[in-house]
């Protein structure tokens, strides 16, 4: 599994008028197969980050290396999940855990038989003709990550990707994540606004100030994904700890929001 | 095959209700000028075959190349200029300024340069079409949600492949919108280019039977061009069906 190197990234959205600065001077080491967790007031440049890290966006200054290798476009291994999680309605379910298949031109038959094993391990297996417009929120989560599982990504990068979700779907996915994880062991970057998914889903949690992103703090989580760490003292306690960072970033509105507010 | 019933049904009663407010409303009228549908269809009948049938296969061409030409030619270049803002902030102007000028009037002029057979109406519809589906198809590339495109971009697909997979078929029921719209313009303008030059198609059949005082013919023509109409509609609304599946899926 790759580690992740990012070194003096800076990233500058260039506007008709004027430019925008996002991200500034981030310096960090994600290590091989560990998850991480960003978390920062809106608007800090959380997703920006994620693309720089998926090769769709160039960094402006600094660079980023991934398994050694300087990253320059997208990466093969590499699995993008967004918020809304980039399937396409006009594609069935098999068609879109398989796109990342058919744009490598793997052979057919290979592709169903990839595909087939993730659509069926992520509980999927009889929508595989349904298009994700027939599917519930949580289904088409499942499906993103499907699509992950048959490139067989060795790092996940997440965009908010439970945000939609109502609270027990949320869960669940959350435990689903951990699992594939234990079982995979890829290297993760979540980006969430919320406190508890953060801590539950982040070996380290990565706190960024608000726009142009920096790096404010990184809290260490021992215990995460331990069982029952959920509801674990040191959880709770992990969690207030970054409610306070969070509230002297003056990003108190959002992450409370993220927290309670979608519970 | 409940969906095909309930649409015959629909087209059945729907019918019905046409033939007697036509019934009606030439009984109120009585005159010549306007039979009522017994005539009509009596005539349209007993003149399709023998008559009426190598104009309709006129017009009908005339107007499914125009329709095909149009959009063959739009819906690419649409979905191009949709795509790239640089060429957008140039053709987005161009197109503001060309799409409101009535296409109608280069009718005199496309008579001089191609003569008076099919080119000249193919050419008139097509530019007509052209410019319904250009301005639908690049409202409808800009539409595309970025994180569509990004998603399929993190898979490594390259630029050809992002409009295979997401350009296109999300501009595709946009554009089948556009052209069933169009359909109604483009028998219209196809019936007033046939009326000013030329010796076929629908338009000249019906302005012939309209000289020689002929009316039940005259309907007789009007009824093919109403049925032409349809028949391309419900063809492009089956297009539709088939090509964007996922369109009426879960509703």
């Amino acid at each position: 599994m790759p580690a992740i190197d990012i070194n003096a990234l800076a990233v500058t959205y260039t506007g008709v008028d004027r430019d925008t600065r996002a991200l500034e001077s981030i310096d960090l080491h994600v290590g091989d197969g560990e998850p991480i967790a960003v978390i920062g007031p809106s608007g800090c440049g959380k997703s920006t980050l994620l693309l720089a890290l998926a090769g769709l966006l160039p960094a402006s200054q600094g660079r980023v290396n991934i398994g050694g290798e300087p990253i320059a476009g997208p990466r093969r291994r590499t699995a993008l999940i967004l918020q809304d999680f980039g399937l396409l309605p006009w594609k069935t379910v098999a068609h879109n855990a398989a796109l990342g298949l058919e744009l490598r031109a793997v052979a057919a038959a290979e592709r169903r038989r990839i595909v087939a094993e993730a659509l069926d391990r992520l509980g999927l297996a009889e929508f595989a003709d349904a298009y994700p417009g027939e599917l519930s929120g949580g289904m088409r989560q499942r499906l993103a990550l499907a699509r992950a599982l048959a490139l067989d990504a060795d790092l996940l990068l997440m965009d908010e990707p439970l945000s939609a979700l109502d609270a027990l779907t949320r869960e669940d996915l959350q435990d689903l994540l951990l699992e594939i994880w234990r079982q995979r062991g890829h290297t993760a970057v979540l980006v969430t606004h919320s406190i508890e998914e953060a801590v539950y889903l982040g070996r380290r949690v990565v706190v960024l100030t608000p726009r142009p992103g920096r790096v404010a703090a990184i809290v260490d989580n021992p215990g995460m994904g331990d069982e029952g760490f959920r509801s674990s003292p040191e959880f709770l306690k992990r969690c207030v700890k970054l409610r306070r960072l969070l509230e002297a970033e003056g990003a108190l509105a959002t992450a409370a929001t993220g927290s309670e507010g979608d519970a | 095959m409940r969906g095909w019933g309930r649409k015959v049904g629909g087209y059945a009663a729907a019918t019905a209700m046409l033939l007697a407010v036509w019934e009606l409303g030439s009984l109120v009228v009585g005159s010549p000028a306007l039979p009522g549908p017994v005539p009509a269809i009596r005539d349209f009948v007993t003149a399709f075959v023998s008559d009426m049938l190598p104009h309709l296969g006129v017009s009908a061409w005339r107007v499914v190349a125009s329709m095909v030409l149009g959009a063959a030619l739009a819906a690419p270049l649409g979905l191009a200029v949709g795509r790239a803002p640089r060429v957008d902030a140039v053709a987005g102007p161009l197109l503001f300024l060309t799409y409101p000028i009535p296409k109608v009037v280069f009718l005199p002029v496309l008579l001089v340069l191609l003569g008076i057979g099919d080119a000249p109406k193919i050419a008139l519809i097509t530019m007509i079409v052209f410019f319904q589906i250009l301005v639908t198809a690049r409202d409808a590339a800009r539409g595309i949600p970025t994180s569509a495109v990004l998603s399929v971009r993190s898979l490594g697909a390259t630029r050809w492949q992002v409009y295979r997979h997401v350009v296109v078929p999300a501009a595709l029921p946009d554009i089948f919108t556009a052209l069933r719209i169009s359909t109604g313009t483009a028998i219209a303008v196809l019936f007033f280019s046939e009326t000013i030059a030329g010796t076929d198609g629908l338009g000249w059949y019906i302005i012939d039977a309209w000289t020689r005082i002929a009316y039940s013919e005259m309907f007789a023509g009007i009824i093919a061009m109403a049925l032409l109409g349809v028949a391309l509609y419900e063809a492009l609304d089956l297009a539709e069906a088939r090509v964007c599946r996922w369109t009426r899926a879960g509703r």
